[in-house]
């Protein structure tokens, strides 16, 4: 019935004609990185530039100190890394024996992430600060992936909870009828299972972390473990209008991601789409 | 044994023991025997019990409690009542802010829901290349906010591209950030930029179970695109409409990224938010009783818009 049709052609070449305005913004950001100096001003902002170079990434990554960009993309690797590993871990753990308990604690429990995901963060940050300060885990690694796994656990919670109900329980209880202990279950029968909630936990939370500009400022701000957006942030305020630079730097943190978005981009889009609900 | 196992779709709750007597949400109590078979224990849920009882219910309270003192993050603090929300509501500075925020919130909420709509109704069916179009829209989602407002700052400065192209048809260029009348639509035009492939994606997953067969019915009775989505496609994607409306909404109330990259909260604090204020009043200047007053005043503004739409969204259906 929905046929392909001269109308239906158009519509795509219209909607092509929007997506690539849309990405015009990476045009800009691309030919302005890779003009050197003396172009940034002769030639003109719309226009590739004339003598293409890569001196301003050899510039923005040689750079020592507070503007380690290395450093910087070294720090929030870890600390995206270790926030997943937490979440994943405790998340699916606490997940597992809320969604298979039928007792009266395991609802209410539930209740209690589900109500800490619509809490927002911004009013806990001047107790945890302060509480951090004192216990010295303000400005390092560990303290922020304490923080993440923290916030974000009622999300992974949420998310592996949808899964486990949906997941029959008879593997379960065909291996502990054949006499495995509930850890041996979990480990041998359960994990291997939750490989898709798995995927969908740590693409989400992961992009909130890596991106995560708000707290990593609060927590990291001017110490030696910044994130990318909080160095980033410091050094692209001591650069002015140096557009070259800072668009090195812009692209530098933005490769990662887009590198693994693109690699995955199925499980991102579902993982929004589904898990999101 | 057979009366705690029994197939997979066996409503029979299988109790753990150390829980056994409370029957779920059974509508009596009763004692079963200990189960044989126990799905995990109770203490592998402790630590993630743990850190969000720590640090989502314990600094909740603990930030409500500083909103109403005078603490300024060294030595003594006095209990000052509602003071700071007194000061709040008579700094012409802060209403703007909450007005500002109110502002962004709304637009981000019409826009990506608007432009989300359309885009993913353009590539629900029929487009030969629309799983590649859904992978370009959706790219910037991915992307940090602060970095892709580095990007814009470039659009929108004065000898930036986009008065480039003024020029070029002939128009005046506009100082687009520093102007108090543009540059919060400014703020609003990178938030919506970023997040429409994200309300584009929960719309689609909407239109999935919309089923082609009564859209195709309706069109061989000769209804127009217009009828058919407004009475086939809209009341099917209503849950879709509900979790785009009431993300968007939380995640334009707590905007920040964007406003310190693009203004820092300028030109003379025309787009200054809460979340911007909340964080230079407490970290900035150490006012932490009023940062906190402002940050339960952004949480309970969160949390009467979310009730809000859930309550609208509920009666619909």
């Amino acid at each position: 019935m929905f046929r392909y049709t001269k109308m239906t052609a158009l519509r795509e070449g219209l909607v092509w004609v929007a997506a690539l305005l849309t990405l015009l913004p990476f045009y800009f950001l691309v030919i302005t990185a890779l003009k050197p100096d003396e172009e940034l001003l002769s030639t003109g902002t719309s226009a590739p530039p004339g003598r293409p170079t890569l001196e301003n990434f050899a510039e923005v990554l040689t750079q020592g100190g507070d503007n380690n960009i290395l450093m910087a993309l070294l720090n929030s690797v870890l600390i995206t890394l270790g926030s997943i590993a937490g979440l994943v871990a405790f998340g699916s753990l606490a997940a597992y024996v809320l969604a298979r308990s039928t007792a009266r604690w395991g609802s209410v429990t539930f209740y209690l992430f589900l109500i800490a995901i619509l809490l927002p963060t911004q009013l806990g940050l001047v107790p945890l600060y302060i509480g951090a300060r004192q216990l010295g885990l303000v400005g390092s690694v560990g303290g922020m992936v304490l923080l993440y796994v923290g916030t974000l656990m009622p999300l992974a919670v949420f998310l592996y909870a949808g899964f486990f109900r949906n997941l029959p329980r008879d593997y379960e209880e065909a291996a502990a009828l054949d006499g495995a202990g509930p850890g041996r279950v979990f480990l041998r029968v359960v994990l291997p299972l939750m490989a898709p909630a798995t995927g969908t936990v740590a693409i989400l939370t992961g992009l909130i972390v890596w991106n995560d500009f708000f707290t990593a400022l609060i927590f990291l701000g001017g110490s030696d473990n910044q994130t990318l957006p909080v160095s980033m942030y410091y050094y692209v305020g001591s650069l002015v209008s140096a557009w070259n630079k800072i668009f090195a730097i812009v692209i530098i943190s933005m490769v990662p991601i887009l590198a693994f978005y693109l690699f995955a981009q199925k499980r991102f889009i579902q993982g929004f789409a589904g898990g999101i609900k | 044994m057979t009366a705690t196992m029994g197939t997979p779709q066996d409503t029979t709750p299988v109790v753990r023991g150390a829980a056994a007597g409370a029957g779920g949400g059974a509508p009596f109590r009763s004692r079963r025997p200990r189960p044989l078979i126990s799905h995990g224990r109770w203490w592998w849920a402790l630590p993630a019990v743990l850190v969000v009882v720590l640090i989502h219910y314990l600094a909740t309270a603990g930030g409500a409690f500083y909103a109403f003192t005078d603490w300024t993050g060294v030595g003594d603090f006095d209990f000052i009542g509602l003071e700071n929300f007194r000061r709040i509501f008579d700094d012409p500075a802060m209403i703007g802010s909450i007005q500002n925020t109110l502002f962004l919130a709304f637009g981000f909420l019409i826009a990506t829901n608007v432009v989300g709509l359309v885009l993913a109704l353009a590539l629900n069916r029929t487009l030969r290349t629309r799983y590649l179009l859904r992978v370009l829209f959706f790219m910037p989602v991915v992307l940090s906010p602060l970095a892709v407002s580095y990007v814009w700052k470039f659009i929108f400065d004065f000898n930036g591209p986009l008065n480039g192209v003024l020029g070029w048809i002939g128009m005046e260029p506009r100082l687009w950030l520093a102007d108090p009348g543009l540059a919060l639509w400014a703020v609003l035009v990178v938030m919506a930029w970023q997040t429409t492939g994200m309300v584009m994606v929960i719309y689609l997953a909407g239109l999935a179970t919309v089923p082609a067969e009564i859209e195709e019915a309706a069109a061989l009775d000769g209804a127009s695109t217009w009828r058919r989505f407004r009475h086939i496609t809209l009341p099917s994607i209503r849950p879709s409409v509900a979790i785009a409306s009431t993300l968007m909404l939380i995640q334009g109330l707590r905007v920040f990224d964007q406003v310190m990259a693009l203004t820092g909260g300028g030109p003379a604090g025309a787009t200054e938010t809460l979340a911007t204020q909340v964080y230079k009043e407490t970290f900035a200047l150490s006012n932490f009783g009023f940062g906190a007053a402002l940050a339960l005043l952004l949480t309970l503004i969160m949390l009467v818009f979310a009730v809000l739409q859930q309550a609208a969204t509920k009666d619909r259906s």
